[in-house]
Protein backbone atom coordinates (compact mmCIF):
# COMPACT_ATOMS: atom_id res chain seq x y z
CA UNK A 1 0.00 0.00 0.00
CA UNK A 2 1.12 3.15 -1.25
CA UNK A 3 -1.24 5.73 0.28
CA UNK A 4 -1.98 6.50 3.83
CA UNK A 5 -4.28 4.48 5.62
CA UNK A 6 -8.01 6.00 6.94
CA UNK A 7 -7.73 8.87 8.69
CA UNK A 8 -9.84 11.46 11.08
CA UNK A 9 -10.40 14.24 7.99
CA UNK A 10 -11.79 11.13 6.22
CA UNK A 11 -14.21 9.94 8.97
CA UNK A 12 -15.37 13.98 9.06
CA UNK A 13 -15.75 13.91 4.61
CA UNK A 14 -17.98 10.52 5.67
CA UNK A 15 -20.48 12.47 8.26
CA UNK A 16 -20.30 15.76 6.08
CA UNK A 17 -22.17 12.86 3.80
CA UNK A 18 -24.30 11.00 6.41
CA UNK A 19 -25.52 15.02 6.57
CA UNK A 20 -26.17 15.42 3.27
CA UNK A 21 -27.92 11.81 3.41
CA UNK A 22 -30.48 12.85 5.72
CA UNK A 23 -30.67 16.36 4.23
CA UNK A 24 -31.96 14.47 1.25
CA UNK A 25 -34.06 12.17 3.48
CA UNK A 26 -35.83 14.88 5.06
CA UNK A 27 -36.62 16.64 1.43
CA UNK A 28 -37.63 13.21 -0.01
CA UNK A 29 -39.91 12.31 3.49
CA UNK A 30 -41.64 16.03 3.85
CA UNK A 31 -41.82 16.70 -0.03
CA UNK A 32 -43.28 13.15 -0.82
CA UNK A 33 -45.57 13.38 2.29
CA UNK A 34 -46.98 16.35 1.04
CA UNK A 35 -47.06 14.61 -2.58
CA UNK A 36 -47.88 11.11 -1.00
CA UNK A 37 -51.30 13.34 1.00
CA UNK A 38 -52.53 14.60 -2.37
CA UNK A 39 -52.31 11.34 -4.42
CA UNK A 40 -53.76 9.23 -1.38
CA UNK A 41 -56.56 11.95 -1.33
CA UNK A 42 -56.92 12.12 -5.46
CA UNK A 43 -56.91 7.94 -5.49
CA UNK A 44 -60.29 8.18 -3.34
CA UNK A 45 -62.26 11.47 -4.77
CA UNK A 46 -65.61 11.09 -6.09
CA UNK A 47 -64.01 12.59 -9.55
CA UNK A 48 -63.58 9.40 -11.90
CA UNK A 49 -60.89 11.40 -13.89
CA UNK A 50 -58.66 11.96 -10.69
CA UNK A 51 -58.65 8.78 -9.50
CA UNK A 52 -57.57 7.26 -12.68
CA UNK A 53 -54.77 10.04 -12.96
CA UNK A 54 -53.43 8.96 -9.58
CA UNK A 55 -54.08 5.55 -10.23
CA UNK A 56 -51.65 6.48 -13.60
CA UNK A 57 -49.27 7.87 -11.43
CA UNK A 58 -49.11 5.58 -9.00
CA UNK A 59 -48.53 2.77 -11.54
CA UNK A 60 -45.96 4.28 -13.61
CA UNK A 61 -43.79 5.44 -10.52
CA UNK A 62 -44.12 1.76 -8.98
CA UNK A 63 -43.36 0.18 -12.58
CA UNK A 64 -40.12 2.23 -12.79
CA UNK A 65 -36.96 1.53 -11.30
CA UNK A 66 -36.11 5.06 -8.61
CA UNK A 67 -32.62 4.58 -10.49
CA UNK A 68 -34.42 5.47 -13.81
CA UNK A 69 -36.69 8.46 -12.43
CA UNK A 70 -33.29 10.07 -10.80
CA UNK A 71 -31.97 9.58 -14.39
CA UNK A 72 -35.31 11.57 -15.96
CA UNK A 73 -34.86 14.13 -13.49
CA UNK A 74 -31.19 14.85 -14.04
CA UNK A 75 -30.78 14.65 -17.55
CA UNK A 76 -34.43 15.20 -18.29
CA UNK A 77 -34.54 18.29 -17.05
CA UNK A 78 -30.86 19.52 -18.18
CA UNK A 79 -32.23 18.90 -21.98
CA UNK A 80 -34.78 21.23 -21.25
CA UNK A 81 -31.87 23.89 -20.51
CA UNK A 82 -32.11 23.92 -17.02
CA UNK A 83 -28.64 22.72 -15.51
CA UNK A 84 -29.98 21.17 -12.03
CA UNK A 85 -27.62 20.93 -9.43
CA UNK A 86 -27.02 17.25 -7.94
CA UNK A 87 -29.17 17.79 -4.70
CA UNK A 88 -32.57 19.79 -6.33
CA UNK A 89 -32.24 16.83 -8.77
CA UNK A 90 -31.98 13.65 -6.53
CA UNK A 91 -34.95 15.70 -3.80
CA UNK A 92 -37.19 15.81 -7.21
CA UNK A 93 -36.55 12.28 -8.18
CA UNK A 94 -37.14 11.25 -4.27
CA UNK A 95 -40.19 13.23 -4.03
CA UNK A 96 -41.77 11.75 -7.05
CA UNK A 97 -41.14 8.67 -5.89
CA UNK A 98 -42.00 8.79 -2.52
CA UNK A 99 -45.20 10.07 -3.55
CA UNK A 100 -46.40 7.49 -5.24
CA UNK A 101 -45.57 4.71 -2.56
CA UNK A 102 -46.74 6.86 0.53
CA UNK A 103 -49.76 7.96 -1.70
CA UNK A 104 -50.72 4.35 -2.03
CA UNK A 105 -49.71 3.19 1.55
CA UNK A 106 -52.09 5.76 2.65
CA UNK A 107 -54.79 5.00 0.27
CA UNK A 108 -54.80 1.47 2.00
CA UNK A 109 -54.85 3.67 5.42
CA UNK A 110 -57.88 5.48 4.94
CA UNK A 111 -59.83 2.97 3.41
CA UNK A 112 -59.17 0.51 6.24
CA UNK A 113 -61.38 3.02 8.41
CA UNK A 114 -64.69 1.01 8.54
CA UNK A 115 -67.21 1.99 6.24
CA UNK A 116 -69.38 2.35 9.02
CA UNK A 117 -68.01 5.42 10.27
CA UNK A 118 -68.45 7.00 7.27
CA UNK A 119 -72.03 5.99 7.55
CA UNK A 120 -72.29 7.56 11.04
CA UNK A 121 -70.59 10.91 10.09
CA UNK A 122 -72.75 11.28 6.80
CA UNK A 123 -76.02 10.78 9.22
CA UNK A 124 -75.21 13.47 11.05
CA UNK A 125 -75.29 15.47 8.15
CA UNK A 126 -71.39 16.08 8.46
CA UNK A 127 -70.09 17.32 4.52
CA UNK A 128 -67.59 15.19 2.38
CA UNK A 129 -65.31 17.38 3.63
CA UNK A 130 -66.17 17.46 7.43
CA UNK A 131 -66.27 13.30 7.53
CA UNK A 132 -62.40 13.27 5.83
CA UNK A 133 -61.44 16.13 7.82
CA UNK A 134 -62.84 15.09 11.26
CA UNK A 135 -64.00 11.82 11.50
CA UNK A 136 -61.71 9.49 8.52
CA UNK A 137 -58.42 10.97 8.76
CA UNK A 138 -57.84 11.39 12.38
CA UNK A 139 -58.63 7.40 12.61
CA UNK A 140 -56.56 6.68 9.37
CA UNK A 141 -53.51 8.74 10.74
CA UNK A 142 -53.35 6.35 13.59
CA UNK A 143 -53.21 3.48 11.19
CA UNK A 144 -50.75 4.76 9.13
CA UNK A 145 -47.95 5.41 11.26
CA UNK A 146 -46.44 2.03 11.57
CA UNK A 147 -46.60 1.26 7.92
CA UNK A 148 -45.39 5.38 6.97
CA UNK A 149 -42.06 4.97 9.50
CA UNK A 150 -41.27 1.70 8.28
CA UNK A 151 -41.17 2.99 5.04
CA UNK A 152 -38.78 5.71 5.84
CA UNK A 153 -35.97 3.06 6.05
CA UNK A 154 -36.75 2.41 2.90
CA UNK A 155 -36.18 6.56 1.80
CA UNK A 156 -33.24 6.35 4.24
CA UNK A 157 -31.35 3.63 2.42
CA UNK A 158 -32.59 4.58 -1.40
CA UNK A 159 -31.14 7.92 -1.25
CA UNK A 160 -27.69 6.31 -1.91
CA UNK A 161 -28.82 6.21 -5.77
CA UNK A 162 -28.45 9.66 -5.51
CA UNK A 163 -24.36 9.13 -5.95
CA UNK A 164 -25.16 8.13 -9.24
CA UNK A 165 -25.65 12.02 -10.47
CA UNK A 166 -21.99 12.98 -8.13
CA UNK A 167 -24.50 14.57 -5.48
CA UNK A 168 -22.07 13.67 -2.37
CA UNK A 169 -24.02 11.78 -0.01
CA UNK A 170 -23.10 9.20 2.17
CA UNK A 171 -22.02 6.59 -0.68
CA UNK A 172 -20.73 9.44 -2.98
CA UNK A 173 -18.07 10.28 -0.15
CA UNK A 174 -17.42 7.12 0.49
CA UNK A 175 -16.89 6.28 -2.87
CA UNK A 176 -14.41 9.55 -3.54
CA UNK A 177 -12.45 8.35 -0.17
CA UNK A 178 -12.24 4.98 -1.10
CA UNK A 179 -10.64 6.41 -4.71
CA UNK A 180 -7.37 8.08 -2.48
CA UNK A 181 -7.08 5.17 0.24
CA UNK A 182 -8.08 2.22 -1.60
CA UNK A 183 -9.28 0.45 0.84
CA UNK A 184 -12.93 -0.60 -0.20
CA UNK A 185 -14.03 -3.33 2.48
CA UNK A 186 -12.73 -0.52 5.16
CA UNK A 187 -15.00 2.12 3.75
CA UNK A 188 -17.95 0.27 2.65
CA UNK A 189 -18.27 -1.58 6.61
CA UNK A 190 -18.01 1.74 7.50
CA UNK A 191 -20.82 3.07 5.46
CA UNK A 192 -22.97 0.10 6.17
CA UNK A 193 -22.84 0.68 10.12
CA UNK A 194 -23.55 4.54 9.65
CA UNK A 195 -26.70 3.62 7.34
CA UNK A 196 -27.48 0.98 10.08
CA UNK A 197 -26.80 3.71 12.84
CA UNK A 198 -29.71 6.12 10.92
CA UNK A 199 -32.31 3.06 9.80
CA UNK A 200 -32.35 1.13 13.37
CA UNK A 201 -33.45 3.12 15.20
CA UNK A 202 -36.28 3.76 12.57
CA UNK A 203 -37.57 0.58 12.28
CA UNK A 204 -37.38 -0.27 15.97
CA UNK A 205 -39.61 2.67 16.27
CA UNK A 206 -42.29 1.25 13.53
CA UNK A 207 -42.11 -2.30 15.58
CA UNK A 208 -42.71 -0.90 18.64
CA UNK A 209 -45.82 1.41 17.10
CA UNK A 210 -47.64 -1.45 15.78
CA UNK A 211 -47.04 -3.53 18.35
CA UNK A 212 -49.05 -1.02 20.56
CA UNK A 213 -51.53 -0.81 17.82
CA UNK A 214 -52.42 -4.47 17.88
CA UNK A 215 -52.86 -3.69 21.33
CA UNK A 216 -55.18 -1.30 21.01
CA UNK A 217 -57.11 -3.45 18.45
CA UNK A 218 -57.08 -6.35 20.86
CA UNK A 219 -58.43 -4.21 23.32
CA UNK A 220 -61.44 -2.91 21.13
CA UNK A 221 -62.43 -6.75 20.21
CA UNK A 222 -62.94 -7.58 24.61
CA UNK B 1 -102.93 13.13 8.36
CA UNK B 2 -99.57 15.22 9.40
CA UNK B 3 -97.26 12.38 8.68
CA UNK B 4 -93.80 12.51 9.27
CA UNK B 5 -92.84 9.77 7.33
CA UNK B 6 -94.59 8.81 4.60
CA UNK B 7 -93.49 5.28 2.44
CA UNK B 8 -95.80 5.12 -0.53
CA UNK B 9 -95.14 1.32 -3.04
CA UNK B 10 -91.19 1.58 -2.08
CA UNK B 11 -89.39 -1.34 -4.24
CA UNK B 12 -85.71 -2.09 -3.97
CA UNK B 13 -83.50 -5.08 -4.41
CA UNK B 14 -80.08 -5.99 -4.54
CA UNK B 15 -78.70 -7.57 -7.32
CA UNK B 16 -81.83 -9.94 -7.95
CA UNK B 17 -82.65 -10.25 -4.86
CA UNK B 18 -85.87 -8.11 -4.21
CA UNK B 19 -85.73 -6.85 -0.72
CA UNK B 20 -88.65 -4.21 -0.31
CA UNK B 21 -91.92 -4.79 -2.64
CA UNK B 22 -94.29 -2.53 -2.70
CA UNK B 23 -93.82 -1.54 1.21
CA UNK B 24 -95.95 1.70 2.00
CA UNK B 25 -96.87 2.84 5.70
CA UNK B 26 -97.29 6.16 6.99
CA UNK B 27 -95.43 7.37 11.00
CA UNK B 28 -97.64 10.24 12.21
CA UNK B 29 -95.97 12.80 14.53
CA UNK B 30 -95.11 12.02 18.29
CA UNK B 31 -95.91 8.33 17.79
CA UNK B 32 -93.34 5.55 18.18
CA UNK B 33 -93.35 2.37 15.32
CA UNK B 34 -91.90 -0.67 15.55
CA UNK B 35 -91.19 -2.77 12.57
CA UNK B 36 -90.46 -6.02 13.30
CA UNK B 37 -90.37 -9.55 11.14
CA UNK B 38 -88.16 -11.93 10.73
CA UNK B 39 -83.95 -11.43 9.29
CA UNK B 40 -84.50 -10.52 5.80
CA UNK B 41 -88.19 -9.57 5.85
CA UNK B 42 -86.72 -6.23 4.66
CA UNK B 43 -86.53 -4.45 7.81
CA UNK B 44 -83.61 -2.99 8.43
CA UNK B 45 -83.49 -2.10 4.79
CA UNK B 46 -86.99 -0.02 4.97
CA UNK B 47 -85.32 1.46 7.92
CA UNK B 48 -82.25 2.69 5.88
CA UNK B 49 -84.12 3.82 2.49
CA UNK B 50 -85.83 6.60 5.03
CA UNK B 51 -82.78 8.49 5.38
CA UNK B 52 -81.41 7.62 2.17
CA UNK B 53 -78.39 5.37 3.62
CA UNK B 54 -80.16 2.83 0.56
CA UNK B 55 -81.07 4.37 -2.60
CA UNK B 56 -85.03 2.83 -3.71
CA UNK B 57 -85.19 2.01 -7.18
CA UNK B 58 -89.16 3.04 -7.12
CA UNK B 59 -91.91 4.18 -5.26
CA UNK B 60 -91.63 7.50 -3.14
CA UNK B 61 -90.66 8.56 0.65
CA UNK B 62 -91.31 11.65 2.22
CA UNK B 63 -89.65 12.63 5.17
CA UNK B 64 -90.61 15.56 7.32
CA UNK B 65 -91.02 17.57 3.96
CA UNK B 66 -88.42 16.09 2.05
CA UNK B 67 -88.99 13.85 -0.87
CA UNK B 68 -86.24 11.07 -0.24
CA UNK B 69 -86.81 9.62 -3.89
CA UNK B 70 -85.75 12.54 -5.88
CA UNK B 71 -82.43 12.98 -7.13
CA UNK B 72 -81.58 16.52 -6.39
CA UNK B 73 -82.66 15.94 -2.53
CA UNK B 74 -80.45 18.07 0.19
CA UNK B 75 -79.07 15.23 2.08
CA UNK B 76 -77.88 17.35 4.40
CA UNK B 77 -80.80 19.15 5.45
CA UNK B 78 -82.51 16.08 5.27
CA UNK B 79 -80.01 14.38 8.03
CA UNK B 80 -80.52 17.19 10.18
CA UNK B 81 -83.90 16.49 10.41
CA UNK B 82 -83.25 12.68 10.68
CA UNK B 83 -81.69 10.87 13.43
CA UNK B 84 -80.31 7.00 13.51
CA UNK B 85 -78.74 5.00 15.68
CA UNK B 86 -76.90 1.99 14.75
CA UNK B 87 -77.02 -1.74 16.01
CA UNK B 88 -73.19 -1.43 16.12
CA UNK B 89 -73.17 1.83 17.67
CA UNK B 90 -70.05 3.44 15.12
CA UNK B 91 -69.20 6.10 18.06
CA UNK B 92 -66.29 7.43 16.71
CA UNK B 93 -63.37 5.68 19.05
CA UNK B 94 -60.85 8.62 18.36
CA UNK B 95 -63.25 11.32 20.06
CA UNK B 96 -64.39 11.56 23.85
CA UNK B 97 -67.60 10.85 24.41
CA UNK B 98 -68.68 14.57 24.95
CA UNK B 99 -66.39 15.52 21.39
CA UNK B 100 -68.86 12.48 19.62
CA UNK B 101 -71.79 14.61 20.81
CA UNK B 102 -70.62 17.77 20.12
CA UNK B 103 -69.01 17.57 16.68
CA UNK B 104 -71.53 17.54 14.62
CA UNK B 105 -73.51 20.47 16.36
CA UNK B 106 -70.74 22.46 15.80
CA UNK B 107 -69.24 21.77 12.53
CA UNK B 108 -72.89 21.22 10.96
CA UNK B 109 -74.69 23.58 12.94
CA UNK B 110 -71.98 25.95 13.63
CA UNK B 111 -72.49 26.17 17.70
CA UNK B 112 -70.30 27.63 19.71
CA UNK B 113 -67.88 25.33 21.17
CA UNK B 114 -69.95 26.43 25.00
CA UNK B 115 -73.44 25.76 23.54
CA UNK B 116 -71.96 23.20 21.83
CA UNK B 117 -70.82 22.09 25.66
CA UNK B 118 -74.23 22.91 27.19
CA UNK B 119 -76.05 20.58 24.59
CA UNK B 120 -73.99 17.65 25.35
CA UNK B 121 -74.34 18.32 28.80
CA UNK B 122 -78.49 17.91 28.46
CA UNK B 123 -78.26 14.41 26.13
CA UNK B 124 -76.03 13.42 28.20
CA UNK B 125 -77.94 13.48 31.10
CA UNK B 126 -81.10 12.33 28.82
CA UNK B 127 -79.51 9.20 28.83
CA UNK B 128 -78.03 9.00 31.80
CA UNK B 129 -73.98 9.40 31.17
CA UNK B 130 -73.31 12.66 32.39
CA UNK B 131 -70.20 11.61 34.17
CA UNK B 132 -69.03 9.99 31.12
CA UNK B 133 -68.20 13.07 29.32
CA UNK B 134 -64.41 12.79 29.22
CA UNK B 135 -64.36 9.33 28.36
CA UNK B 136 -63.68 7.47 25.39
CA UNK B 137 -66.16 5.06 23.59
CA UNK B 138 -63.41 2.09 24.45
CA UNK B 139 -63.80 2.59 27.76
CA UNK B 140 -67.47 2.46 28.30
CA UNK B 141 -69.83 -1.06 28.34
CA UNK B 142 -71.46 -1.99 25.10
CA UNK B 143 -74.91 -0.40 26.47
CA UNK B 144 -72.92 2.71 27.48
CA UNK B 145 -71.73 3.16 24.17
CA UNK B 146 -75.28 2.99 22.55
CA UNK B 147 -76.74 5.13 24.89
CA UNK B 148 -73.93 7.89 23.92
CA UNK B 149 -74.76 7.01 20.17
CA UNK B 150 -78.61 7.83 20.88
CA UNK B 151 -77.43 11.18 23.01
CA UNK B 152 -74.78 12.00 20.21
CA UNK B 153 -78.25 11.59 17.69
CA UNK B 154 -80.16 13.73 19.87
CA UNK B 155 -77.65 16.62 19.74
CA UNK B 156 -78.78 17.41 16.53
CA UNK B 157 -82.21 17.54 17.76
CA UNK B 158 -83.79 16.05 14.92
CA UNK B 159 -87.47 15.56 14.23
CA UNK B 160 -87.42 11.83 13.65
CA UNK B 161 -84.94 8.90 15.10
CA UNK B 162 -84.94 5.99 13.30
CA UNK B 163 -83.50 2.62 15.66
CA UNK B 164 -81.81 0.08 14.09
CA UNK B 165 -81.54 -3.00 15.90
CA UNK B 166 -79.63 -1.44 18.60
CA UNK B 167 -79.67 -3.72 20.90
CA UNK B 168 -79.03 -6.70 18.97
CA UNK B 169 -75.48 -6.53 19.99
CA UNK B 170 -76.37 -6.64 23.66
CA UNK B 171 -76.38 -8.65 26.15
CA UNK B 172 -79.64 -8.88 28.45
CA UNK B 173 -78.66 -7.19 30.79
CA UNK B 174 -77.52 -4.22 29.17
CA UNK B 175 -80.34 -3.90 26.68
CA UNK B 176 -82.75 -3.28 29.27
CA UNK B 177 -80.70 0.29 30.06
CA UNK B 178 -80.86 1.15 26.17
CA UNK B 179 -84.49 0.46 25.87
CA UNK B 180 -85.62 2.77 29.44
CA UNK B 181 -83.74 5.49 27.57
CA UNK B 182 -85.48 4.66 24.77
CA UNK B 183 -88.74 4.39 26.43
CA UNK B 184 -88.05 8.05 28.32
CA UNK B 185 -88.18 9.80 24.36
CA UNK B 186 -91.03 8.07 23.82
CA UNK B 187 -92.58 9.53 26.39
CA UNK B 188 -91.46 13.05 25.77
CA UNK B 189 -93.20 12.74 22.42
CA UNK B 190 -90.04 12.40 20.14
CA UNK B 191 -91.62 10.59 16.99
CA UNK B 192 -89.83 7.31 16.50
CA UNK B 193 -89.03 3.97 14.27
CA UNK B 194 -87.71 0.90 15.61
CA UNK B 195 -86.91 -1.93 14.22
CA UNK B 196 -86.27 -4.54 16.80
CA UNK B 197 -86.15 -8.14 17.82
CA UNK B 198 -87.68 -6.91 21.25
CA UNK B 199 -91.44 -7.97 20.86
CA UNK B 200 -92.58 -7.46 24.38
CA UNK B 201 -90.73 -4.23 24.19
CA UNK B 202 -92.74 -3.01 21.48
CA UNK B 203 -95.48 -3.86 22.29
CA UNK B 204 -95.83 -2.12 25.26
CA UNK B 205 -93.55 1.35 24.04
CA UNK B 206 -95.02 1.18 20.04
CA UNK B 207 -97.95 2.89 19.16
CA UNK B 208 -98.70 0.81 16.09
CA UNK B 209 -96.26 -2.43 14.81
CA UNK B 210 -95.31 -3.29 11.61
CA UNK B 211 -95.31 -6.99 10.89
CA UNK B 212 -92.74 -7.21 7.52
CA UNK B 213 -92.25 -10.04 6.04
CA UNK B 214 -91.01 -11.38 2.34
CA UNK B 215 -90.43 -7.62 1.48
CA UNK B 216 -93.99 -6.43 2.22
CA UNK B 217 -95.79 -4.99 5.34
CA UNK B 218 -98.17 -8.03 6.05
CA UNK B 219 -100.03 -6.65 9.13
CA UNK B 220 -99.97 -3.81 11.00
CA UNK B 221 -101.98 -2.83 14.07
CA UNK B 222 -101.48 -1.80 17.77
CA UNK B 223 -99.06 -3.91 20.41
CA UNK B 224 -102.00 -5.98 21.51
CA UNK B 225 -101.74 -7.23 17.99
CA UNK B 226 -99.23 -9.67 19.18
CA UNK B 227 -101.86 -11.44 21.22
CA UNK B 228 -104.42 -11.75 18.27
CA UNK B 229 -102.29 -12.57 15.08
CA UNK B 230 -104.63 -12.19 12.00
CA UNK B 231 -102.33 -14.05 9.66
CA UNK B 232 -100.77 -17.16 10.07
CA UNK B 233 -97.45 -15.87 9.15
CA UNK B 234 -97.40 -13.45 12.18
CA UNK B 235 -98.90 -16.25 14.24
CA UNK B 236 -95.67 -18.79 12.86
CA UNK B 237 -93.30 -15.33 13.34
CA UNK B 238 -94.60 -14.86 17.43
CA UNK B 239 -94.41 -19.15 18.15
CA UNK B 240 -91.26 -19.79 16.86
CA UNK B 241 -89.36 -16.42 17.55
CA UNK B 242 -86.93 -15.03 15.60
Amino acid sequence: MISGGLNIHHLYFLLMGAGWTVCLSLIAFVGGGIGGGLVALCRISPLRWLRWLAIGYIQLIQGTPLLVVLFVCYFGISILGFSLPGIVAAGLAMVVYVSAYLGEIWRGCIESVAKTQWEAAECLALSRTQRMRLVILPQAVRIATPPTVGFMVQIVKNTSLASIVGFVELVRAGQLINNSIFQPFVVYVLIACIYFAMCYPLSAWSRKLERRMQFGALKETT
Amino acid sequence: MNAVVELKDVHKSFGSNAVLKGVSFAIPKGQVTAIIGRSGSGKSTALRCINRLEVIDSGTIQVCGHAIHSPDIDLRRLRMDVGIVFQSYNLFPHLTVEENVTLAPVAVKKKSASEARQIAERVLRQVGLADKARAYPEQLSGGQQQRVAIARSLAMEPQVMLFDEVTSALDPQLTGEVLRVIEALAEGGMTMVLVTHEMEFAARVADTLIFMHQGKVWETGPGTMLRDPQTPELREFLAHGL
